[in-house]
């Protein structure tokens, strides 16, 4: 398995098995990333692309397949393990942003150090320096409610990036904001790509989105393809 | 690595109403049982005090109480000059009383009546008891028709105050002095001279105990051995001490019913903290996922919770002590099942009280918060996230 892929997807099957009946979420996929890439997934609701981040995040097992994240084959890590793992290497930006409510903007992107061993003033200068980094070193101090949509999902991203992952996963990092915040949003995903090299999956529907990234792919019905039009 | 606790106490102020509810409910568990302990800590202090370690009471064979002894003058006589006994100026420290109660009734309400234990008692008597000390007025003389009232009965009962007039036995005896002890039970007693109560009383040479004043540990073992061992006498010694803490009994009915009250709110609080934690693990299963996803272990989550819990409860706790904290120096009255008089206390909330009430509290929030906090540890990054 190559290093320079920093995630190899290889006959990977998901179902989820109900009382009446299964869904195949996810069929027989096989996907390369490569490190440093700036890859999007399209595809309608329900096609299993959320699934598809889940499965590189380690925070869902595929029925059949294998699924190896910056060489590290998934399905060898405990629970504990994979929890380290996902510290260090992944961030993840969700639609709805997830903040913690009773918690500040900095805290919020302060979160992820805790796990680090770092000290308490390293990790608010590193949580400060992300903030800067999407544009919000002046709204450190506020709770996720008094800030617009397009600030919180920058929040977000901050609170991704602040442990320096290789990889940031956006599960349809612009579906709740304007256009306007949308492009901000996507212009530092851009940057953190181009600048920084991280690699970054994001799952959207939005065609503007896809404009920022370098690769794409689309997903339906738990089968990949090229994006329809250019197969 | 732990949560921050700055999330679980922002949780608890933002959810307020439902914190305080909560709280509220265990506070008021623990307020019982913290009430009823400065309850039992006052009368325990007011009849420790009562007893001086090398005092012996001296009681008929299977006497309980002096109020049901009986003690004739021959067998003091026949006592007053054994060894062992402490001399004060030459003369021995024993004194002959002769105890009874009275009806008087409350200063603020004359139909309330209770009884008030009379103590007819020597001069000696009266200074084998070194913690009493007058605090207005002066002492009863021999031979005069009149009485020396204790603090609490002078604050409580009607008639009491120095120039009023009791009666009792044949007639009117003038109060002339109130005194006061280190919330003992006497501070519950009328005093008069002995001889004079015993005869009103009609109780002629007999008179209720003797108390005698041991030189020192080893001869208050041995006047104990030679009391019980007198065939003549048909007497027992016991310590002061030791008389006053066995009526600690009057006490036990009232702590039991506490402790039972408090054990059937405690499992009422418990599922109140329960029902908090669950409906707190219910709004935040999303923020549970996130947590996760981040990387905290399932134990920093379940620790989270339970800590959560457990300030809750704290916080209870504390409301609980605050609550009884007024009864603190409060004079209360029990009736006393061993003497069938009245002993007035001074209720105590302690150190060890409130500590006893905190960690009750803190029980009541593992307890109650520990299935809500588990199942949110159990479950799925994915189930916490809504996402299956």
């Amino acid at each position: 398995m190559s290093a320079s892929f920093a995630v190899e997807l290889r006959g990977v099957l998901k179902e989820y098995v109900r009382a009446e009946y299964s869904v195949r979420a996810l069929d027989n996929i096989s996907l390369d990333i490569k490190a440093g890439e700036f890859f999007c997934l399209m595809g309608p609701s329900g096609s299993g692309k959320s699934t598809l981040l889940h499965l590189v995040a380690g925070i869902d097992k595929p029925t059949d397949g294998r699924v190896s994240v910056l060489g590290q084959d998934l399905s060898e890590l405990t629970d504990r393990e994979l929890a380290h793992w996902r510290s260090e290497n992944i961030g993840y930006v969700f639609q709805t942003f997830n903040l913690i409510p009773v918690l500040t903007a900095l805290e919020n992107v302060e979160l992820p150090l805790l796990l680090t061993g770092l000290r308490r003033k390293d990790r608010l200068q590193r949580a400060r320096t992300a903030l800067g980094v999407v544009g919000l070193a002046d709204r450190l101090d506020h709770r996720p409610q008094q800030l617009s949509g397009g600030q919180e999902q920058r929040v977000a991203i901050a609170r991704a990036l602040v442990t320096d992952p290789s990889i940031i996963l956006a599960d349809e990092p612009t579906g709740e904001l304007d256009a306007a915040a949308a492009d901000d949003v996507l212009s530092i995903l851009k940057i953190l790509n181009e600048r920084h090299g991280k690699t970054i999956i994001m799952v959207t529907h939005d065609p503007r989105a896809r404009s920022y990234a370098r690769k794409s792919s689309y997903l339906d019905k738990g089968l990949l393809g090229p994006m329809p039009g250019e197969a | 690595m732990l949560v921050p606790v700055s999330y679980n106490i922002r949780n608890l102020v933002v959810r307020r109403t439902t914190t305080l509810m909560t709280a509220l409910g265990v506070g008021l568990t623990v307020s019982v049982l913290v009430g009823i302990g400065t309850l039992v800590e006052g009368l325990r202090t007011s009849l420790e005090v009562g007893g001086d370690p090398l005092n012996l009471i001296v009681m008929r064979q299977g006497s309980t109480a002096e109020l049901v002894s009986v003690v004739s003058k021959e067998d003091f006589e026949q006592l007053k000059f054994a060894p062992g006994i402490a001399t004060n100026g030459g003369e021995p420290l024993i004194s002959h009383e002769v105890l009874t109660v009275v009806n008087l009734p409350l200063r603020t309400d004359p139909e309330s009546v209770s009884n008030i234990t009379l103590r007819g008692l020597s001069p000696v008597g009266t200074r084998m008891r070194p913690g009493v000390r007058l605090t207005e007025g002066r002492w009863f003389e021999t031979g005069r028709r009149e009485v020396t009232v204790g603090k609490a009965v002078n604050a409580k009962r009607a008639g009491t105050s120095v120039g009023d007039m009791l009666y009792f036995g044949r007639g009117d005896w003038e109060v002339v002095g109130v005194f006061e002890t280190d919330q003992g039970a006497f501070n519950s007693e009328i005093w008069a001279d002995g001889n004079l109560a015993a005869a009103d009383l009609g109780r002629g040479s007999m008179r209720s105990s003797i108390l005698v004043r041991a030189q020192d540990e080893v001869a208050a073992k041995a006047l104990t051995s030679l009391v019980a061992d007198d065939q003549r006498l048909t007497l027992e010694a016991e310590r002061e001490s030791e008389y006053y803490a066995k009526q600690m009994v009057s006490a036990g009915p009232v702590q039991g019913l506490g402790a039972l009250i408090a054990v059937i709110m405690a499992v009422g609080s418990c599922f109140a903290a329960m029902n908090t934690m669950f409906a707190a693990v219910a709004n935040r299963a999303r923020e549970v996922g996130i947590l996760r996803l981040l990387g905290f272990s399932r134990v920093s989550i379940l620790t989270s919770f339970m800590l959560e819990s457990l300030l809750l409860s704290l916080v209870g706790g504390l409301l609980g002590c605050l609550m009884v904290a007024p009864l603190h120096g409060f004079e209360g009255r029990i009736g006393n099942f061993t003497t069938f008089a009245e002993t007035s206390f001074q209720f105590q909330l302690t150190p060890q009280y409130v500590v006893g009430g905190m960690v009750f509290a803190a029980v009541m929030g593992v307890v109650g918060g520990f299935i809500p906090s588990w199942l949110a540890a159990r479950k799925s990054v994915l189930g916490s996230l809504g996402a299956v």
